[in-house]
């Protein structure tokens, strides 16, 4: 007995008192999360590196996605190139809309009518509405709850029935124009989702948040989880609630207000910790400060025209071209030719509900984009995961990625 | 400036702030459209940058873009275009370099993390070189991905499409095959000063014009009042001048805007036609005198 443990101990080199004699020593080893995995909200692909179960490295690869939208834009009019836009963040189609729109009209100069501006400001706020319940649904599943997400689902589909009543479609709006929006909603719409706001957003939501906010498990699963302080959030170009659970109270629509945002009052949440939880709550409160918003839309919104009387930007109405051969004209020619936009260039940034959306426009003086850069809020947010989850555990993933709010239609384009 | 756009603090002062904090490596500021923009010296940009940040009166916090974009025309073809965004003055500003397909630009990721993501997806779409930047790895494209889409020179096709092969039981690459030509059209309008011939009119002489002749030679072309207002037909019509420039001529002070609503849509209504009226203008005698005669007999264009 003796000569094999002597045996054992020539060979290994080792003494039998060192306290790691027989232990296994683990490689690191790396896993890929994704392509298609339910929690990555789309196709991503997280190159991970673990020691055990604790995260050492991420390595996101994107552009599973990429379907080369700036380049299809060069070649299309400035009117054939804004459904693109619904394309990008398919979750809040409408915000997207407004960045461009308002690039171009910033190119234009061109006076939009208020009653657009006001339905511009109302839809977007509705969009809002619309991607936090995906988002915050969504980010509830990913750690383990299932009913919160099916009764936000519930308000999801009401508001997705609210964009076809006002534009036909359900995803794609298509909606806004530069000028205006596409045609004036009906009366009824308005009521009705005047009445939603009053009772059946409010008691749907809050019961749904009701279920998660104290939640013992859902908080275990959230607070303290991946922390990122506002030095960090500033320098890795972080926006929207990503900014502002980290504690800077950097709201665009109160920064630097487009259309009637400078006419509206409401409150931008801020968090204190910079955690995942926060991110989760100060969506929540922006939920309740659009509702806010909306209801002051629909008390002032004025009378009037939704699109610019200008015939070279915006057609004419239908019964105006069986009148008036002007008219005619002017609408094959936007629709063949379109409008010119001056050469110029514009960088023009709205908050939409993931963060600051941006469109760089430049243009050379013809009918077509020269240029069009699309600044995507996950890019900045999705490069951050590698220091945000570094020390986690592999489970953390869905909680970070569910925070974030990533979608890929607009981070690949 | 009426475009309802992102309204942020004036930029009054930026461009002499700029300029006293960065010196010559500015090669050209300018203020248009409402938003400031800086060319500066491709080797001296994270100075510049540095500068931009840390200068009490500047305090560029965050990098929000980096945008490439494509001249072919010249002799460095990208521009590399970075949107700066101030927190504490609610300022945005933007700075540009130069480059082409060799010379590197100096990688910002020392600076701001964010960049990092951000240059590489202007390498992978460009091509442009970052020193500094240690992961210049493709990021949107395919593994594999030969070229760089966004260039003006690269078709909006592609060379390669794929599909799933049943044979090889994986998804295989194959040239771009198109079914039908690609269609691009050319709105420009011939008397708009299209640069090319136009079908049939090979034969004509190039040079001027019908303004070569000699009647037309004394109207030479007189340069329009410098007073009056330098705008477009119309929002949305072909102009030679840029969008600063309109919006320029364009404000309150120069040209009281009426309600748009009040305006009348059209201009062909029965009132201004004639159309319906007993005597639309062409009674006998309103009508010239001898129908055949064409006033300009051997100049015109269907001799």
């Amino acid at each position: 007995m003796t000569d094999t443990v002597d045996e054992m101990i020539a060979r290994d080199g080792k003494d039998l008192n060192d306290p790691t004699t027989g232990d296994v020593a683990i490689a690191n080893y790396t896993i890929n999360f994704g392509p298609q995995h339910p929690a990555a909200h789309g196709v991503l692909r997280l190159v991970t590196e673990l020691d055990g179960e604790i995260i050492e490295r991420i390595d996101p690869h994107i552009g599973l996605l990429h379907r080369g939208t700036e380049k299809l834009i060069e070649y299309k009019t400035y009117t054939q190139a804004l459904p693109y836009f619904d394309r990008f963040d398919y979750c809040s189609p409408m915000a997207m809309e407004h960045s461009y729109v308002l690039a171009v009209e910033k190119l234009l100069d061109l006076e939009v009518p208020l009653r657009a501006q006001y339905l511009r400001v109302f839809f977007a706020e509705l969009t809002r509405i619309k991607n936090h319940m995906l988002n915050l649904g969504s980010h509830v599943m990913d750690v383990g709850a299932m009913t919160p997400n099916l009764w936000l689902f519930e308000l999801r589909e009401d508001c997705m029935n609210f964009y076809e009543r006002a534009s036909g479609a359900r995803m794609h709006a298509n909606y806004f124009r530069v000028g205006g929006v596409r045609q004036d909603v009906p009366l009824k719409l308005l009521t009705d989702i005047a009445d939603w706001l009053d009772t059946r957003l409010p008691r749907l939501f809050e019961d749904a948040i009701s279920l998660v906010a104290e939640n013992r498990i859902f908080k275990q699963r959230n607070v303290d989880i991946a922390v990122v302080s506002r030095d960090d959030a500033v320098k890795w170009g972080f926006s929207g609630p990503m900014i502002r659970a980290a504690g800077i109270p950097w709201d665009i629509r109160r920064s630097q207000p487009y259309d009637v945002y400078d006419r509206m009052e409401f409150d931008v949440p801020v968090g204190t910790r910079g955690d995942c939880y926060d991110r989760f709550m100060v969506r929540v409160e922006e939920v309740r400060q659009s509702a806010r918003i909306m209801k002051q839309c629909l008390n002032e919104m004025p009378e009037g025209p939704v699109l610019t009387l200008d015939r070279k930007v915006a057609p004419p109405s239908r019964g105006e071209m069986k009148q008036s051969m002007e008219a005619l004209i002017h609408h094959f020619k936007l629709f063949t030719e379109g409008y010119h936009v001056p050469a110029g260039e514009v960088y023009v940034a709205t908050e939409s509900p993931k963060g600051e959306f941006g469109v760089y426009l430049v243009s050379d003086g013809t009918n077509k984009p020269y240029r069009c850069k699309v600044r995507p809020t996950a890019f900045s947010h999705l490069q951050a995961m590698d220091f945000m989850t570094k020390g986690h555990m592999l489970a953390d993933i869905t909680a970070v990625l569910g925070a974030m709010d990533i979608v890929f239609g607009e981070c690949d384009r | 400036m009426r475009a309802p756009a992102p309204k942020y603090a004036p930029n009054d002062g930026v461009i002499e702030a700029a300029q006293a904090a960065l010196g010559d490596a500015i090669v050209e500021s300018k203020d248009a459209v409402g938003e400031v923009s800086l060319t500066v010296v491709r080797d001296r940009l994270v100075e510049v940058m540095l500068a931009l940040r840390d200068t009490p009166g500047l305090e560029y916090q965050q990098l929000s873009e980096i945008a490439g974009a494509d001249y072919p025309s010249r002799a460095e073809r990208f521009d590399v275009v970075y949107q700066l965004l101030s927190f504490t003055r609610n300022h945005r500003i933007r700075v540009r370099v130069t480059t082409d397909e060799e010379k590197p630009v100096p990688s910002v990721t020392g600076i701001w993390p964010v960049a990092g993501w951000l240059e590489r997806e202007v390498y992978d779409m460009y091509g442009v070189l970052f020193d500094g930047n240690t992961d210049l790895r493709r990021i949107l494209t395919d593994y594999g991905f030969v070229g760089h889409p966004l260039r003006k020179d690269f078709p909006q096709t592609g060379y390669v499409e794929l599909r799933y092969s049943e044979e090889a039981k994986r998804v295989v690459y194959e040239p771009v095959n198109l079914a039908q030509d690609f269609r691009n059209f050319d709105f420009m309008s011939p008397w708009e000063g299209a640069a090319y011939v136009l079908p049939g009119d090979e034969k004509a002489a190039p040079g001027p014009g019908p303004a070569d002749t000699p009647q037309a030679k004394p109207a030479a072309p007189t340069p329009p009042p410098s007073d009056a207002p330098k705008v477009p037909e119309a929002k949305g019509a072909p102009t030679p001048l840029s969008a600063d420039e309109i919006a320029k001529a364009d404000s309150p002070s120069v040209k009281p805007t009426e309600p748009q609503a009040k305006r009348s849509k059209t201009k062909d209504g029965p009132q201004d036609t004639g159309a319906g009226d007993s005597d639309p203008g062409n009674q006998p005698d309103q009508k010239p005198k001898d129908s055949d005669v064409i006033p300009t007999k051997g100049e015109g264009q269907n001799q």
